[in-house]
């Protein structure tokens, strides 16, 4: 982002800093904070009965007439231009019905790269699909085909014969570092932060560590495949896709194809599985684009191989953490400098360095990012982008210096705990990770830990703990939508574009709404993942449950306003304003006195109505601007590690969250075990390996990409402080992220205590530890 | 040549080529079972064929002539089946794409046990094998799940073996 922004953004916070707060969103706390009923209860999720039984249909498995299915073809070579294509054979083929190459591609534009200066912008990549004889990197789709079955399809795209003139391509890490860039901003944050003097603080200090740590690429692998099945319905087109952004794809698409907004429809009511990967890339738009050449539906399911070929995952880093500390262990300088991929026509920066901004005190600080520029299949954001990978970084260093100093790692933490934002002075809305520390060591029983590496030992197996801390900023999407519509027999309906990918979208917001309106959750229901209704917000930053929890608020107050308006002079309520009421038993309240009373039905029959319909959307987020918010944790690891094989086995994991208010123990339990579970991996196992000579990935399967396995996986301990946040809708904060972050490096200082080697190269397989 | 599924008689495809997975999800629109990876990898596809758990991605439909098969929406019959709501009491599943492929996997594991079929971590192999946690987590491991509903998983097979034996 450019330096503009940073200037726009400061002078925002600047100015709102001014502001009173009680003038901002969450000004006066939710009073839902006080008042749950239904929420925070284990209610099961609403979409269970339809996934156990099968019923529930992805975007790949809609039936339709005269479908034809899509294969792909994909460069083997890093960058060059097509020198020669031959696609007779595969026209020739038994079934084909369409070969498409950048010779018959409908000409098209570019997709807006994601970024925060256009919310709606949804690309992946700014290459071209498909329009010319360009190539840009290994994997980049070539061709498609269209034939009767998949098989066919799958046959003929394995005809087609390509020579290409190959360009020298950038695809060693190492040696683009010269080259990199530094971008004035990350994300909505100034990049280069210097505090005071950072260097000669390290050098000076009393205590000092400085090391260099790795982590490799991941890949999202979500189990169900990208797939979309598209249908042109005279001038409107129709996308069954599986993605996190319905709202802003078919914004996208219409652009594209220049059609208008409402011609577009983009459905996608259960995805499998999202993690930052199902977005806008390449598939869809060819997807499209064959369906109108050949005037019928298409559906293009990716092989799994395709989708390490040309979905971007998390970017590889190598990132300096240097600490200094006095002899009493407070940090006086804090360095966390780094490199990640991220070629101009990517969108996502991996901001490892978020996490070392908000998590402790310092006297100084130099903190910067720098991106390498790779011919690599652009990568993008993936659970927990940024904090996954840093708290890796600073964590395993505060564990090592804590060591060296001979402290025990949480006291340390403890006594660089920030008052108030480390950098910019704000205040936290609500932070209480000592008290998650505390809470999670008594229940883990930290005490048992020996300090001493390599002390604890049973038979070949010596055994270890670590502990770690996780952080995840607190977002809330502006400009998120939802229809209200309240009907006389006293039911009522929700719906938005929103999406669900498992973690509980609709569960805990009829949980909400049911609270919100003073009904039962039996009378809610809730209509989403399709771009026709309201534009909800975008499955990401953890922040769809919030974002979508403030326009349910917004949408409350307008129907109240319009059921006052109703009630008219006739009712109980005659004379009583928005402000005065509130909404319990099935109806509106004076808050004055519980006696005046009206039911919905009874306001709606008066008025002869069926219905009430309100759209409304949140208010601006303000918030997140004038407070430091953060969702955080304390995760804690105790494992074996086998002297013969170097094997690691996790016998225990706890994560202490703290998150603000948990709206539904039993899917924020699930949230919060699924993040740390991809932590495991991303410690142990998880390794996108990119071939050095020509960024081709060598293990595009699941059979060689080794994602945990139940084996893998032990029973998992979960506890929180539910502590809620004054500042936020219900008081909560996002979930959904926060669980990945601390786990590499709790597992990581964990091997350390077990074994006393230290491993700062992810992930920690057998080899290094031999 | 037919294959029996879900009760019915279904022609074996022409096209040798066609796995019984594609004959379920695109020519019967059996769309329970899912596809992770149609290579062996995932799980995803597992189906029953006479009670027995095979990867239908690993299997030609014409390998299932005069077979009987049971997807996710033949296990149950009419009503639920007892994995199924297990599996929603204890949030066995997130964005439930895993799941059919976790509960046919489960529903034929729990029968291997109960023959007394040893896995790879069963230390003593003349006994007949036991039901505990660890050999469930290791039986199932053929079945990946990306949400990380492990725990809820395993605590939904053993909460139906329990009930089972009980
Ligand atoms: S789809 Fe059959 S094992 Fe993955
Ligand atoms: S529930 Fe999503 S993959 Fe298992």
């Amino acid at each position: 982002m450019s330096r503009m922004q940073n200037v726009v953004i400061e002078t925002v916070k600047t100015a709102l800093g001014w502001v009173p707060a009680q003038w901002l969103p969450g000004g006066t706390p939710d009073p839902l904070i006080e008042r749950r009923v239904a929420l925070g209860r284990q209610d099961s999720r609403l979409d269970g009965p339809a996934k156990v039984t099968g019923l529930a249909r992805f975007a790949a498995e809609v039936p339709m007439e005269r479908l034809c299915y899509g294969a792909l073809l994909h460069s083997t070579v890093t960058r060059g231009r097509i020198a020669r294509l031959d696609t007779a054979a595969a026209e020739a083929a038994p079934g084909v019905v369409l070969v498409m190459t950048h010779r018959n591609m409908p000409r098209i534009g570019t997709l807006a790269l994601i970024g925060v200066s256009d919310l709606s912008a949804v690309g992946n990549s700014s290459l071209p699909i498909l329009q010319n004889d360009e190539v840009r990197y290994n994997g980049q789709v070539v061709a498609a085909v269209l034939a009767e079955t998949q098989e066919q399809a799958d046959h003929a795209a394995s005809l087609i014969e390509i020579d290409y003139a190959v360009e020298a391509a950038k695809t060693r890490f190492d040696d683009a570092k010269a080259a990199a860039r530094t971008p004035a901003s990350i994300l909505i944050e100034r990049n280069h932060v210097l505090v005071g003097n950072a260097a000669q603080e390290v050098d000076r200090a009393a205590h000092r560590v400085d090391n260099l740590y790795r982590t490799p690429g991941h890949n999202h692998n979500a189990i169900e495949l990208h797939a979309v099945t598209v249908a042109w319905q005279g001038e409107t087109l129709l996308v069954h896709d599986a993605t996190q952004m319905i709202a802003p794809s078919a914004n996208a698409l219409a652009k594209l194809f220049g059609l208008k907004k409402q011609q577009v429809r983009v459905l996608s009511p259960y995805v499998g599985g999202g993690f930052g990967g199902k977005g806008l890339w390449d598939h869809q738009v060819v997807a499209v684009a064959a369906a109108k050449l050949v005037g019928r539906p298409v559906r293009l399911m990716l092989s799994r191989e395709s989708v390490y070929r040309m979905i971007g995952g998390r970017s590889p880093s190598e990132q300096r953490v240097a600490i200094g500390a006095d002899a009493d262990g407070r940090f006086n300088a804090i360095i966390h400098t780094g490199y990640s991929v991220m070629p101009p026509y990517g969108a996502c920066p991996e901001q490892y360095t978020m996490c070392s901004r908000a998590l402790y005190n310092a006297k100084s600080f130099e903190i910067v990012q720098h991106h390498v520029d790779l011919d690599i299949v652009p990568n993008t954001y993936m659970r927990a982008p940024g904090e996954a990978i840093g708290t890796f970084a600073i964590e395993c260093a505060v564990d090592e210096l804590a060591h060296q100093m001979g402290i025990d790692p949480i006291e340390l933490r403890r006594r660089n705990e920030p008052e108030r934002h480390p950098l910019s002075g704000t205040a936290f809305s609500q932070r209480a990770l000592t008290t998650a520390y505390a809470e999670g060591a008594q229940h883990f029983g930290w005490e048992r830990r020996l300090a001493e590496p390599g002390a604890r030992r049973d038979g070949e197996w010596r055994i270890g703990m670590g502990c770690a801390s996780g952080s995840f900023p607190y977002a809330r999407m502006p400009g998120a939508h939802v229809r209200l519509t309240l009907r006389r027999d006293g039911t009522v309906n929700l719906s938005c574009s929103a999406q669900e990918m498992g973690m509980g979208t609709s569960t805990v917001q009829v949980q909400h709404a049911a609270d919100r309106l003073g009904l039962p959750v039996e009378a809610i229901s809730f209509d989403m993942g399709d771009s026709a209704l309201p534009a909800g917000s975008m499955a990401g930053g953890s922040s769809q449950t919030v974002s979508l929890a403030a326009a349910i608020m917004a949408a409350t107050e307008k129907l109240t306003g319009e059921l006052l308006r109703l009630a008219g002079n006739d009712s109980p309520l005659a004379g009583l304003r928005a402000r005065d009421v509130q909404l319990v038993d099935a109806g509106i309240g004076d808050v004055a006195d519980t006696a005046r009373h009206e039911s919905y039905r009874s306001i709606l029959t008066r008025a002869a109505r069926e219905e009430v319909s309100v759209i409304a959307a949140g208010s601006p987020p303000l918030e997140m601007l004038k407070f430091a918010m953060h969702s955080s944790s304390a995760v804690f690891c105790e494992l074996r590690v086998s002297e013969v094989t170097g094997e690691i086995r996790i016998d225990r994991l706890l994560g202490s969250f703290d998150c603000g208010t948990i709206l539904n123990p039993k899917t924020a339990a699930s949230q919060f075990k699924g993040g740390m579970i991809m932590g495991i991996g991303l410690a142990l196992t998880e390794e996108t390996l990119f071939d050095a000579r020509n960024g081709r990935i060598m293990n595009a399967t699941l059979a060689d990409y080794h994602i945990p396995v139940h084996l893998d996986v032990p029973e998992i301990d979960v506890i929180w402080t539910g502590i809620p946040d004054p500042r936020s809708p219900l008081g909560a904060r996002g979930i959904g992220e926060i669980g990945i972050t601390g786990v590499a490096a709790a597992i990581a200082n964990a091997v350390f205590n077990a074994t006393g080697k230290r491993i700062r190269d992810l992930p920690i397989t057998l080899d290094k530890l031999l | 040549m037919a294959i029996r599924i879900n009760g019915a008689e279904i022609a074996v495809p022409d096209d040798a080529r066609v796995s019984l997975l594609g004959l379920l999800r695109e020519q019967l629109h059996l769309t329970g079972t899912k596809v992770g990876c149609n290579q062996g990898a995932c799980g995803a596809c597992t189906v029953l064929i006479d009670g027995e758990r095979v990867l239908s991605c690993l299997t030609l439909a014409v390998q299932a002539d005069e077979r009987s098969v049971t997807t996710i929406e033949g296990l149950s019959g009419a009503g639920s089946h007892k994995l199924q709501d297990a599996f929603i009491e204890h949030d066995g599943l997130q964005c439930g794409y895993c799941t059919p492929g976790q509960i046919c996997a489960a529903d034929a594991m729990l029968r291997e046990i109960a023959a007394g079929v040893p896995s790879y971590i069963t230390a003593d192999l003349a006994a007949p094998a036991r039901l505990t946690r660890e050999e469930v987590r290791e039986r199932m491991s053929g079945n990946l799940c990306r949400c990380g509903a492990h725990n809820g998983i395993v605590d939904a097979i053993l909460q139906v073996a329990a009930e089972r034996t009980a």
